[in-house]
């Protein structure tokens, strides 16, 4: 097991809570919609099932599991961001009035 | 076309990683919201394009029909759902996200398993694995059984069963059992292997289930922060396994926020995230807390409410989740400013749980074109609220429970609540005396100063637009 791993976990927490403490009420939903689309940053390990030269025969359910690994990341990142835009627009869109 | 070296790879993935905390960062400021979130995304995109770029690609076809796939429906679920479905919709997402990752444990799995013993696993390896199973699927299945309440496919009451501690007792208990008995083996050759994989899957999933179902549906907004940091601490335990640092950075971002968030939402409910979790708040039957409020509710008609709010000169409007089931918020903004024309001063005042996720009465309100400024904090509201003429609550019911203030043995006693009582008149519009979802009676509607306006939020509200267009 790499320690530094550990190290970076242990930062990157600290990290979150002092980004996050401070945020207005009125932003907790598009900050939570919009932190929910960067979990969706397991779609690197989706793709990364997928990668490489392997044979079909032997890793079919491979295949199918790094598919839906894939889609489902997918779903999550790509939904995860335009409805977090689609929220702020809103917001912005006052702020100009 | 070439692959990238393991060095620039990292490179690129920390630049992503930059590209979040900044995106983050900028997120909690109105100004820079937007920009952030799309920061982010640009991240995203760096990650993604850095992944596809770090080894050759033999099976590509299969990759695009995932990314083709999950941006389609990703984007039309996106563009095509209603701003009041939104907590459901995030929730969804979430879940998506852990089961994601859980097929990322998965895989890992398969590849080790397919190898037939060629291929060394670790203790720690297989241990990682699990631990990726288990909090992906949680959430999973967790966040389907929370978009189920919000979305009323699930009855949004709380569930519970006689012995429900000592089944998910038993239930934490195997899970452990079989991590054990499963991280002490490295040869994964057997088919009895993986059938213990599948079911330590099989009780992540049915322990999401366990997790949410106790839970009220007005409980929402601290179940969907918790399992965003859920979600989020998937991705992390998903980084570990492929030992990839940009998952980790970012899952723990994601862990922390959801945490920071639950916190806020259970202080503002002046309850403990365990009084949440376990104690199935709501399914308290009302004769439980002895007496009840009893008294004669006073109601009052539109033309008469209309007469009220005409000679108001400081009206403040408290939405609640009622306003966003009746889709009432855009005949609200219109309401609000027929009552500015009128030279009233209109302000929202917003509790922080207020709805079904956090911040859900601001999007609403968004949405309809109500300015920012108007949309006041409990905290800077409650102590001018003498000088209010009236105070209108819409849909809204244990946020403005004076028994939060006064009487002890109200399960919601400490709460912080929005003092309406304390303005000059309060106009409740509700659909019945029915207390709220948490069946706590609400002293409020008896109150010498308070009319029930009774009917469909956005019925009544229009009704009173209508009478003020006359």
């Amino acid at each position: 097991m790499d320690i530094r791993l550990v190290f970076i976990l242990v930062l990157a927490t600290f990290l979150g809570f002092e980004l996050i403490s401070k945020v207005p009420s009125q932003l907790h939903t598009p900050l939570m919609s919009g932190s929910n689309a960067i979990s969706g940053i397991t779609i690197v390990g989706a793709l990364l099932s997928l990668v490489g030269s392997f044979s079909v025969e032997g890793n079919v359910m491979r295949i199918i599991l790094g598919t839906m690994a894939v889609t489902f990341a997918t779903i999550n990142v790509v939904g995860g961001y335009l409805v977090t835009d689609r929220m702020l627009r809103m917001f912005v869109k006052k702020e100009k009035k | 076309m070439p692959s990238l070296s393991p060095d620039l790879q990292n490179l690129l993935y920390i630049i992503a990683s930059v590209f979040f905390v900044f995106g983050i960062k900028m997120l909690g400021k109105p100004e820079s919201a937007r920009n952030g979130n799309a920061v982010s995304a640009l991240g995203m995109l760096i990650a993604i394009i850095t992944a596809l770029l770090s080894e050759q690609i033999i099976h590509w076809q299969w990759i695009v029909v995932g990314l083709a796939a999950g941006s389609i429906i990703g984007a039309l679920a996106a563009r095509l759902v209603a701003m009041t479905a939104m907590p459901e919709m995030v929730a969804l997402f979430n879940g998506f996200g852990g089961i994601a990752s859980l097929l990322v444990g998965w895989a890992e799995f398969q590849k080790i398993y397919s190898a037939g013993g060629l291929m060394s696993a670790s203790y720690y390896q297989i241990f990682i694995i699990l631990l990726t199973v288990l909090i992906g699927g949680v959430t999973f299945s967790g966040s389907l059984i929370a978009w189920g309440k919000l979305s009323g496919t699930v009855p949004s009451r709380p569930i519970q069963y006689r012995g429900q501690r000592i089944v998910n007792g038993i239930l934490v208990l195997l899970i452990i059992g079989f991590f054990i008995v499963l991280t002490g083996r490295l040869d994964f050759t057997g088919l009895e292997n993986y059938t213990h994989f599948v079911v330590i899957a099989a009780l992540a999933l049915l322990f999401g289930v366990l997790f949410v179902i106790p839970i009220g549906g007005g409980d929402m907004p601290v179940v969907i922060s918790l399992l965003n940091s859920y979600s989020g601490m998937a991705a992390c335990a998903a980084g570990f396994v492929i030992n990839n640092n940009v998952l980790i950075v970012s899952g723990a971002l994601v862990g922390s926020s959801g945490i920071i968030l639950t916190t806020i939402m259970c202080k503002a409910m002046n309850r403990s995230l365990t009084n949440v979790l376990f104690s199935g708040f709501g399914s308290v039957s009302a004769s439980a807390q002895g007496e009840g409020f009893q008294g004669e509710a006073k109601a009052i008609s539109v033309d008469d409410a209309y007469y009220v709010l005409e000679a108001a000169k400081n009206i403040l409007i408290v939405p609640g989740y009622g306003m966003a089931v009746a889709q009432a918020q855009h005949a609200v903004q219109e309401l609000a400013t027929l009552l500015e024309k009128n030279d009233a001063e209109v302000n929202f005042a917003i509790h922080p749980v207020a709805g079904r996720m956090p911040g859900h009465m601001n999007v609403l309100l968004a949405e309809a074109n109500v300015p920012y400024e108007k949309l006041k904090e409990m905290d800077d509201v409650n102590p001018q609220i003498g000088n209010v003429d009236v105070a209108v609550v819409i849909g809204a019911n244990d946020v403005v429970n004076p028994a939060a203030r006064t009487v002890e043995s109200s399960p919601i006693y400490g709460m912080p609540v929005i003092n309406v009582d304390k303005a000059r008149t309060v106009i409740v519009l509700k659909r019945s005396l029915n207390p709220g979802f948490a069946g706590i009676d609400n002293p409020l509607f008896f109150n010498e100063n308070t009319r029930m306006l009774f009917g469909d939020a956005k019925a009544t509200v229009q009704g009173l637009v209508a009478e003020f267009k006359n």
